[in-house]
C-alpha cells in the first residue's frame, strides 16, 4: 500500500455503481495523489470506464463518496456533473474521440472550452496550436483545418492537446483513456514525455492503456481492476509485468465445462482458411468446430466476422474463401437484429423464408411448424409466438435471433458477442444448443467479451490491434494466457 | 461574390467546386432567363423576377438553422403563413400585442427545440405536429383571405433601392446574416457542433437542451422575418399563403450545399438555392410551362444538382 503523508487530490471511498441488477463497481477505494501518474489496467468490463465516468462527472455513483481536497463532491445535495468536474480541474480524453467532423480545429477547441469575446476563433486556434506545439512538436496541423479531413492519428493528437489547454479552469487531474491507440510510435513517445512534464508540475494523471510498456514507462503507481474492484495497487517499482497480468487474469478455472465434448477431428472439412501473414497467425475453421475470438474489445474481432460474412456475398473479390452458407447473430440486437414491429414468429422465420414457399407465397402452416419447433428447443418463454417481439425480455429476444440464425440453412454461424446483457438462464440454454448443433456438424465462430464463454469453444484465437496473436486449444485455456496475449505490446 | 465566403475551414479544390455549385446553378438559370426574355435584364425586370425570393430566402435560413443542429423543420411553411396573417390582422390594429404574440411564437419554437432534445423526440414528428397548430391558429385569425398589411411595411417593400433592386440587397443581407450567425458566431459554431457530434458538447459540460432551444428560437426569428417580408409584399394574407415554403426551403437548403446530417450547412449557398428555386418557377412561366408541371421541373433541377454533387463526391472518393 502506498503511504503519502499529504492528503490526496481525489479520494474515492467505497464507490459502488450498478446498472439495473448488474453491479459494475463494488466498493472501489482509490486515491489519486498530487504530482503522480497512475497507470490503470484491467480487462474488458473490469469497471475502469465506469470509474472514470464517475470521476469526470458523466455518471453518479450509486453509493460511496468522492472526495476532492477532502471535500465530498457527491454527497446529498451536491451537484456532480461534467461542468462541475471541469470547474474543479478534472478533464478526460475519451477513447472514442469527441471532435466534431464538421468543425475546424479552432472551432472544436471553442466548443470544449468556450472563450468570450469577438476574437474567440483566433484565440482558440492559437491556444490549441501552442499546446500541439508543446506536446507534439512537428505536428503540421493548422487551426483552420476541418477535423473530418484529418486521419485518425492526427485527430487523436488534437483531442489530447485540446484537453490539456488551460483555457477556463486550471487543470489538476487529466484522465487519458487509451490515448495512444491511434498514435504512431513517435507521437506516443512525445505524449508520454509530456505526461511526465505534466505531473512534475504538481498535476495528476490517470493513464488507462492496454500497452503495459507505457504504464511501466511513465506511471508512478499501478492500479489493477477486475470485476468492478481494485485488486492491486502498488508503486511501479514494486511490480512487474507478470504480477500485473496475473492480477488482471486470475480466475478459478471452469473445468467442468471442459471435457464435455470430444475434440473435433483434425481431418474434418475446412470451411474457412485465412492464411497467416507476417504478423498474424492463420485462422482455420473446420466443420463441427466452435471457434472463439478473444482479446480486448474493438481489436478486430467484429471486423473479421463482417469480412467472413461479406466473403460469401461477393465471392470473387474477397481473399477470404468460405466453404458454406453463413448466418450472423448480432450482438447489438436493437440496431442490428430485431425487427421491432414484427411478431416473434416472423422475426424467427425471417432467414428461412426461402424454404417456406409454396407457389411463390409463404406457406403459413410450414412456418408455424418451424417456429413451434424452435420455440420448444429454445425454451422460449411466451404464450403466443404471434405477440410482438418487443413483448419478450432481452434474453428471450436474443433467443429469437439464435432461432433465426440456426433455422437458416447455414453451415456456419457467426456470433458477434451475442450474450451481451443476457441473463444466466438464457445463456445456459443457448450454450447447450450450440454444443448440440456443433455435434451435428455445424460450425460456430464466436466473438465473446466474457471470458467464461471461451470455455465452450474448441479453439480460441486471441486478437490484438487487428491481428491474430495467439491460438489456444480449450484444454490449455486460461484467462491469464488470453490477457497476456491481449496486452502484449505489438512487435513493431 | 468570392467563393471563400461560402466556405469555412481550409477548403480543398473540390470543396470550392461544391460551394460553387449553387452559384453556378443560379448563374446558369439567370443566363437562360435573360436569353429567353432579354427585357428581364433590367432593374425592374430583376425586381419582378426575384421579388418572391425575399421571404423564401429567410424561410430557407430558418431551415438551415434547424439542419445545422441535425433536425428537419416541417412546420416552417405554416409558421410563416401564421406570422403573415398576424402581420395582416393584429399588426395594423394593435402593434404592441402583435409584437408580444410574435415573440411568444418564437418562444414556442424554442420550447419545441428543448422538447426534441429533452425527450429525444424526432424533430420531424414534433414539427409536423406543430405545423397543424400553426395552421389552426392562422385559420382562426383569418378564416378567409384578407387583412391588410401596415402601410409602412408595404411602402418599405416597394422602396426603390439604388444600384440594384431590393431582392438582391435582401438576398445579400440574408446571406451575410446567416453566414455571420450560423457559420461565424460562437453560438452558431456550437449549434453546428450539436448537429455534428452532440456527445462532444455534452462531454464539455454544455447544456444540449438550452443549445437546441436557442437554435429553434433563431429559426423562429427567421420565420417571423420571412412572414413580415411576405405580408409587406402581398399587402394581405391568407392562412395558406406560405404552405409550400416547407418543401421549398428544404429543397433550397439542400440545393445550396446543406446536408441532412452532420451539421454541414452553408447559409450563403442556401440563399443562392432559394433564388434558384424561385427563378426556376419564373423561367418556366416564361416558357409557358403550365403551373402543374412547374413543381416537377423544380424537382428535376434539384435531382440534377444533387446528382452533380454525388458525382463530385464519387470522383473525390468520399463515398
Amino acid at each position: 500500500m502506498v503511504e503519502t503523508p499529504q492528503e490526496p487530490l481525489v479520494h474515492a471511498k467505497g464507490l459502488c455503481k450498478s446498472f439495473g441488477s448488474v453491479q459494475v463497481l463494488q466498493k472501489v477505494e482509490l486515491r489519486i495523489d498530487r504530482g503522480l501518474c497512475m497507470g490503470l489496467a484491467g480487462h474488458n468490463g473490469a469497471g475502469k470506464s465506469t470509474l472514470m465516468n464517475i470521476l469526470c462527472g458523466t455518471l453518479q455513483p450509486s453509493a460511496g463518496s468522492l472526495h476532492l481536497d477532502g471535500r465530498d463532491m457527491v454527497q446529498a445535495g451536491a451537484r456532480w456533473d461534467v461542468r462541475e468536474a471541469r470547474r474543479v480541474g478534472i478533464r478526460r480524453v475519451f477513447q472514442e474521440l469527441s471532435l466534431c467532423d464538421n468543425l475546424t480545429l479552432a472551432e472544436n477547441m471553442h466548443i470544449a472550452s468556450p472563450l468570450p469575446g469577438a476574437r474567440w476563433r483566433q484565440q482558440a486556434g492559437a491556444l490549441l496550436m501552442a499546446q500541439l506545439d508543446l506536446i507534439f512538436p512537428g505536428h503540421a496541423l493548422k487551426a483552420h483545418q476541418l477535423a473530418g479531413d484529418l486521419p485518425i492519428g492526427k485527430r487523436q493528437m488534437v483531442e489530447i492537446a485540446r484537453a490539456f489547454v488551460d483555457a477556463d479552469h486550471p487543470l489538476r487531474l487529466m484522465i487519458l483513456d487509451e490515448p495512444t491507440s491511434s498514435l504512431d510510435q513517435r507521437s506516443a513517445d512525445q505524449l508520454l514525455a509530456h505526461i511526465r512534464r505534466f505531473v512534475d508540475q504538481g498535476c495528476s494523471c490517470i493513464l488507462i492503456t492496454h500497452k503495459l510498456d507505457e504504464i511501466f514507462a511513465v506511471a508512478d503507481r499501478v492500479v489493477t481492476m477486475k470485476d468492478g474492484r481494485v485488486v492491486d495497487d502498488c508503486l511501479r517499482t514494486q511490480t512487474d509485468r507478470r504480477r500485473l497480468v496475473s492480477a488482471m487474469g486470475q480466475k478459478e478455472d471452469l473445468v467442468q465445462s471442459r471435457e464435455k465434448r470430444p475434440a473435433v477431428q483434425s481431418d474434418a472439412r475446412e470451411l474457412v482458411h485465412i492464411p497467416a501473414t507476417a504478423d498474424s497467425l492463420a485462422l482455420v475453421v473446420r466443420s463441427g468446430e466452435v471457434i472463439g475470438l478473444a482479446g480486448l474489445a474493438g481489436h478486430g474481432q467484429t471486423a473479421l466476422l463482417v469480412k467472413l460474412f461479406r466473403a460469401t456475398q461477393q465471392s470473387s473479390s474477397s481473399s477470404h474463401k468460405v466453404g458454406c452458407q453463413l448466418s450472423f447473430v448480432a450482438g447489438d440486437r436493437q440496431t442490428d437484429g430485431i425487427f421491432p414491429l414484427w411478431s416473434i414468429a416472423r422475426n424467427m422465420s425471417q432467414a428461412a423464408l426461402g424454404g417456406l414457399q409454396r407457389h411463390g407465397l409463404l406457406d403459413l402452416a410450414k412456418e408455424r411448424v418451424l417456429v413451434d419447433d424452435w420455440r420448444v428447443r429454445l425454451g422460449l418463454r411466451t404464450s403466443d409466438v404471434n405477440f410482438p417481439v418487443l413483448s419478450l425480455s432481452g434474453g428471450n429476444q436474443q433467443k429469437v435471433l439464435f432461432a433465426r440464425a440456426l433455422s437458416a440453412d447455414a453451415g456456419m454461424v457467426l456470433m458477434d458477442d451475442p450474450m451481451r446483457g443476457v441473463d444466466v438462464g438464457t445463456k445456459q440454454d443457448v450454450y447447450q444448443l450450440i454444443q448440440a448443433e456443433a455435434a451435428a456438424g455445424r460450425s460456430f465462430v464466436w466473438y465473446s467479451t466474457e471470458f467464461e464463454e471461451l470455455y465452450h469453444c474448441d479453439r480460441v484465437y486471441v486478437f490484438n490491434s487487428g491481428r491474430i496473436v495467439g491460438e489456444i486449444a480449450r484444454a490449455e485455456l486460461t484467462e491469464e494466457k488470453v490477457v497476456h496475449m491481449s496486452f502484449e505490446v505489438s512487435a513493431a | 461574390m468570392s467563393l471563400s465566403f461560402l466556405l469555412q475551414g481550409h477548403p480543398s479544390k473540390s470543396a470550392y467546386l461544391r460551394a460553387a455549385l449553387p452559384v453556378l446553378a443560379l448563374g446558369g438559370l439567370l443566363a437562360a432567363v435573360f436569353y429567353r426574355q432579354p427585357m428581364a435584364m433590367s432593374y425592374f425586370g430583376l425586381n419582378l423576377l426575384l421579388n418572391l425570393a425575399i421571404p423564401v430566402a429567410f424561410a430557407t435560413m430558418a431551415q438551415v438553422v434547424i439542419l445545422a443542429v441535425g433536425d428537419l423543420d416541417l412546420s416552417i411553411g405554416t409558421f410563416v403563413s401564421l406570422t403573415a396573417t398576424i402581420g395582416a390582422t393584429l399588426l395594423p390594429t394593435n402593434p404592441a400585442l402583435a409584437i408580444v404574440v410574435l415573440l411568444a411564437l418564437i418562444g414556442v419554437y424554442a420550447l419545441a427545440g428543448a422538447l426534441v432534445e429533452w425527450r429525444k423526440l424526432p424533430s420531424i414528428v414534433v414539427t409536423l405536429g406543430l405545423s397543424f397548430v400553426w395552421l389552426g391558429c392562422a385559420v382562426l385569425l383569418l378564416p378567409v383571405p384578407g387583412g391588410r398589411a401596415p402601410a409602412w411595411m408595404v411602402d418599405a417593400m416597394r422602396f426603390k433601392v439604388p444600384l440594384a433592386p431590393l431582392p438582391i440587397w435582401v438576398a445579400l443581407g440574408a446571406a451575410l446574416m446567416g453566414h455571420w450567425l450560423i457559420t461565424r458566431s460562437s453560438l452558431g459554431t456550437r449549434m453546428r457542433g450539436l448537429g455534428g457530434h452532440a456527445a462532444a458538447l455534452a462531454r464539455a459540460g454544455q447544456s444540449l437542451v438550452l443549445l437546441r432551444a436557442q437554435a429553434y428560437a433563431l429559426a423562429g426569428f427567421f420565420g417571423v422575418v420571412a412572414g413580415m417580408l411576405l405580408v409587406g409584399q402581398a399587402t394581405s394574407a391568407d392562412a395558406n399563403i406560405a404552405s409550400r415554403y416547407t418543401l421549398v426551403s428544404i429543397a433550397a437548403a439542400i440545393l445550396g450545399g446543406c446536408e441532412f446530417s452532420g451539421g454541414r450547412v452553408s447559409p450563403a449557398g442556401a440563399v443562392a438555392g432559394a433564388l434558384t428555386m424561385t427563378l426556376a418557377a419564373s423561367f418556366l412561366t416564361f416558357l409557358n410551362v403550365p403551373s402543374d408541371w412547374q413543381i416537377g421541373v423544380q424537382g428535376a433541377i434539384l435531382v440534377l444538382v444533387l446528382g452533380l454533387r454525388a458525382a463530385m463526391d464519387l470522383l473525390e472518393g468520399r463515398k
